[in-house]
């Protein structure tokens, strides 16, 4: 089992990632500069973590999704690698196109740090099989810009082809629908919002995200 | 050729900042004003051998990086350096 966590620069949740992932799963985690052309081999989950990639300048992920490591990373979810976007990665795979929509400034207009509850809407994903039937889950958020915006018949086709995978059961940016996670067409993309990143072991007050990591392993 | 390229939140897309003016601009008293936008200006000099060169080359950057289709629109104001 091995991961990538892609390191932009600007990024400050690689290693929380790293960290995830090895604690939650045992896989073997590499991280990986963003002017790389080719990723390890073998990899079975790429995460792009979160963090102010490039200083969030132009857009939130507009810079990073032009990085050379992106074509890899296009070219292995193609292949079925699972591609997990965290917050500032969920940006990027907005702005690279590999995931629909776009995420505004919050609504409230402030950053917003807090623990959020989640419904896991879908249990049928790579990324949510390990939840098996339980249908709330407990992240944090940690953003400015992550208010879920698509037009209308891009959500009416999200929703029925069951691609949110986590709502909101607070709304606390403003989010279209409540959508706080959700997957490309083919499944093997997926964009959240919150951390599972801080929430994988019982004393970062929720160990949920340790599920999402465990899925998408024993996906692989 | 001088290049000076406007973005905008697209009507209908939330445009929290701009709403965030318009209230502080109410508060100061000036409430005649509605519709407040906040927006980008990206300005840089361009090396095109003439006006509709440059007009093609900004008109895909900004399709390309500049404006982000999904949520923004934009317009270019091409002109001699």
């Amino acid at each position: 089992m091995k991961a990538a966590v892609v390191v932009f620069p600007g990024s400050n949740c690689d290693r929380d990632c790293q960290r995830a992932i090895e604690t939650s799963t045992g896989a073997r985690v590499e991280r990986v500069w963003h002017q790389e052309t080719a990723l390890p081999a073998g990899v079975d989950l790429i995460v792009l973590p979160g963090g102010f990639a490039h200083g969030d300048y132009l857009r939130a992920g507009a810079m990073a999704a032009l990085s050379p490591v992106m074509a890899e990373v296009r070219a292995a979810a193609a292949r079925g690698v699972a591609v997990a976007g965290v917050c500032n990665g969920f940006q990027i795979l907005c702005e690279a196109g590999m995931l629909p929509g776009a995420l505004l400034r919050n609504a409230g207009l402030k950053y917003v740090c807090k623990p959020v509850d989640l419904d896991v809407s879908n249990l049928q994903t790579r990324f949510t099989a390990a939840f098996k039937d339980r249908r709330r889950a407990t992240m944090t958020v940690g953003n400015g810009e992550g208010n879920y915006f698509a037009d209308e018949e891009t959500l009416d086709r999200l929703e029925g082809e069951g691609r949110v995978v986590f709502r909101y059961a607070g709304n606390p940016n403003g989010s279209a629908r409540d959508i706080a996670g959700i997957v490309d067409a083919s499944g093997n993309v997926l964009g959240i919002m919150p951390h599972p990143d801080r929430a994988f072991e019982p004393e970062l007050g929720s160990a949920d995200g340790a599920l999402l990591f465990q899925s998408v392993m024993a996906s692989a | 050729m001088k290049a000076t390229v406007h973005v905008f939140l697209k009507p209908g897309v939330l445009d929290v900042q701009g709403k965030a003016v318009e209230a502080a601009l109410h508060g100061l008293g000036w409430t005649g004003v509605s519709h407040a936008r906040v927006g980008r200006i990206i300005a840089f000099d361009l090396a095109a051998a003439d006006r509709a060169a440059a007009e093609a080359q900004v008109k895909a950057m900004c399709e390309r990086l500049l404006a982000n289709p999904v949520i923004e629109s934009w317009r270019a104001e091409v002109g001699e350096a």
